[in-house]
């Protein structure tokens, strides 16, 4: 049974808690449903599902402003789902259609948007960060007082990447908030594999001068949504990054092809105790917003969004063969053609 | 012999060099407790224990410099990229330390060193996870690089990589990989570094090429074969160095020269092996080299546009054709 993990007055008035709540429902669907059309093939390559880390996406995402900048890893749906994108554009991108998020020439692992400043997902572990410093470098150069924030596994803590990027992101005081979804796993390899330092708050923050370094439990939306304002505030105030570990598991295995050998039921049992999308429902039938018919409804309503995804995904286009040769910075090398 | 799979190939192959040599072990990320990856390395956590078979953090550039450092001081590491898009994380490891070691010392320390692990345009996972990285890397001298295409060729020529005393940058096919074929269990079955194969004999044109383009290849010479085109398939296995030798007898047999890659076109393989024919035996050649490569963009994730990316059959007979004038 799900417990009530916020007791502090809301941050947030019923409208906004409803929409979160809406949008991790969205998210769940999108990705279950992903699984599925995964399994029947029509999605391809590298598949990493987000379930079971919803509320960190949106509690966090959810309090930033519109011209604030998002980038992430390769675990991109939830991130780009809450940051607003059209659950339809992001199922074309699976399906690798022409009216994908990146016109199918992405896929899974990178989504993009640019009209809402979703500056991707990030295939190659670590290699993003730096470019979340550029952005808040950006930021701070032209005076405006925009926030970047930059999405990660606790893998990618082992790169140096994230190193040097930390260390001028601390040094300038970049206006950038840097958060690693700590799920215990990078793909099969646990936590205590891979650092010697568990407490990831002391490897991220206090090396590099940042202004705060902070754990927060990701499972409960709203002290997501809290940290991440904190640190927002602080980011535009020119007192410098934060590094936020958010303390969450994924449900399923790294990717749709890992068979997740290195988990027992009784953990994943106990995960699901603590569902982030349970417990708010729990928090807000307390506070009295939401009712079994509200509740009712509103997964219907995501239902339906996500029917309607996957029908516009189906039947979409697929790019022409003249798409190989669009979207290329320099003018392709063309030998015979 | 017995028929085993590629993947399997490569496993006996590190396996036996561990069993015959305490100085060489595998490191990388998850090689051992979660078993590969790409299942290469099954079963040799049990096998060896975590002294030799080493889980390694998300860090290729530590953990390669890591191999090179042990190498330095007398171990035989083998080092595993996940895929070969991920060492470019590592590139400064590999292109300042482990190419340039044993010049700069003027011959005092060597790498012996095997970087290995898949690489190729496999299964629709978009542009960062499917770079060729031959080319680049055969680009600096101190470097050795092969990339075999059958499973016998992967155990032998993995035998010989572990066993040279330089950096040799091992580049397997993920599409190769469950592959099966007949492979020598002599534990000293060693396809030495540089040794170019004559996998199809034919007298009208030579097809060079490596990898997975050699199966695409024989399956162009097949169809040729049904026109009476005679085809001679040359796997280069060796990228750097070149067996020249090979190279140009089939040349001098044949007068006529298609090679096929599914890297880049340009200052691709094909392209520094062109230059060196072009040099050697311009008399000999009746038509200019003709290269099939794949096209010049970045590896989009659609399966369609993925596809009509790489080279296939029928540009390898378009192109054989065409050096024929037909
Ligand atoms: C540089 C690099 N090395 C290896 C990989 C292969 N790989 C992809 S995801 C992953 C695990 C990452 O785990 P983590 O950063 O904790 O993120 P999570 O999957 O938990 O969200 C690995 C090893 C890669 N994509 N890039």
């Amino acid at each position: 049974m799900a417990h009530a993990q916020t007791e502090a007055k809301p941050i947030v008035d019923r409208e906004q808690a409803l929409d979160w709540l809406r949008q991790m429902l969205v998210i769940r669907r999108f990705e279950e449903r992903s699984a599925m059309l995964y399994q029947r093939q029509k999605i391809g390559g590298f598949c990493h599902l987000y379930s079971g880390q919803e509320a960190c996406a949106v509690g966090s995402i959810g309090v930033l402003r519109e011209d604030d900048y998002v980038i992430t890893a390769y675990r991109d749906h939830g991130h780009a789902l809450a940051r607003g994108m059209e659950p339809r554009a992001g199922m074309a991108e699976m399906l690798g259609k022409a009216s994908g998020c990146s016109k199918g020439k992405g896929g899974s692992m990178h989504f993009f948007q640019a009209n809402r400043n979703f500056m991707g997902g990030h295939a190659i572990v670590g290699s993003h960060i730096p470019l979340a410093a550029g952005m808040a470098f950006a930021s701070k150069y032209r005076g405006d007082d925009r926030v970047t924030i930059c999405f990660f596994g606790d893998g990618a803590m082992d790169q140096g990447a994230l190193h040097e990027a930390f260390n001028m992101a601390g040094l300038w005081k970049l206006p950038v908030i840097y958060v690693v979804e700590n799920n215990l796993m990078s793909m099969g390899t646990h936590l205590h594999r891979h650092s010697a330092v568990l407490d990831l708050t002391q490897r991220g923050g206090p090396p590099y001068g940042f202004s705060a370094s902070v754990a927060v439990d990701a499972n409960d939306i709203e002290a997501m949504a809290e940290t991440t304002l904190e640190a927002a505030n602080r980011a535009r105030a020119g007192e410098g990054p934060t590094f936020i570990e958010a303390k969450t598991y994924r449900y399923r295995g790294h990717s749709m092809s890992d068979p997740m050998k290195y988990r027992t039921a009784e953990e994943l049992e106990k995960a699901r105790e603590r569902d982030p999308i349970a417990l708010y429902e729990v928090v807000l039938r307390e506070r009295g917003w939401v009712d079994d018919e509200g509740l009712e409804l509103m997964q219907a309503e995501v239902k339906e969004l996500i029917d309607e995804a996957i029908a516009h995904a189906e039947e979409a286009p697929e790019p022409g063969l003249d798409e190989i040769y669009t979207d290329i910075t320099v003018s392709p090398h063309i030998p015979q053609e | 012999m017995a028929v085993i799979q590629y993947r399997e190939a490569l496993n006996q192959a590190m396996s036996e060099e561990m069993e015959r040599d305490d100085r060489v072990f595998l490191m990388g990320e998850e090689v051992a407790e979660y078993q590969g990856a790409y299942k290469v390395s099954q079963g040799m956590l049990d096998r060896f224990g975590a002294r030799r078979i080493v889980d390694s953090p998300i860090s290729e550039n530590g953990f390669a410099g890591i191999g090179i450092g042990a190498a330095m001081v007398g171990l035989r590491p083998i080092i595993e990229f996940m895929t070969f898009s991920f060492s470019y994380v590592a590139f400064d490891q590999l292109v300042n330390n482990a190419a340039n070691m044993r010049y700069m010392s003027g011959g005092q320390f060597s790498v012996p060193i095997v970087f290995r692990g898949n690489s190729g345009i496999a299964g629709n996972l978009g542009a960062t996870h499917s770079h060729r990285p031959e080319a680049l890397f055969s680009h600096f001298p101190g470097l050795k690089v092969m990339m075999p295409s059958t499973p016998a060729d992967a155990k032998g020529m993995l035998k010989a990589a572990i066993r040279d005393d330089d950096p040799v940058i091992f580049i397997e096919h993920e599409n190769l990989l469950g592959d099966k074929g007949e492979v020598p269990d002599d534990p000293d079955f060693v396809v030495p570094i540089g040794q170019a194969d004559v996998k199809r004999e034919g007298s009208d044109v030579t097809i060079l090429t490596y990898s997975r383009s050699v199966m695409t290849s024989l399956k162009a010479a097949d169809k040729l074969a049904e026109e009476d085109v005679s085809v001679e398939v040359v796997d280069l296995r060796t990228l750097r160095p070149l067996d020249m030798d090979t190279i140009l007898a089939s040349i001098t047999k044949t007068n006529r020269c298609v090679f096929v890659e599914e890297d880049w076109y340009y200052c691709g393989i094909g392209a520094g092996v062109a230059d060196r024919i072009y040099r050697a035996a311009f008399d000999e050649l009746d038509a200019p080299i003709q290269r099939v490569a794949a096209k010049d963009a970045p590896i989009p994730y659609n399966r369609t546009l993925e596809l009509d990316i790489l080279p296939n059959v029928e540009r390898v007979v378009e192109a054989v054709n065409s050096v024929l004038y037909r």
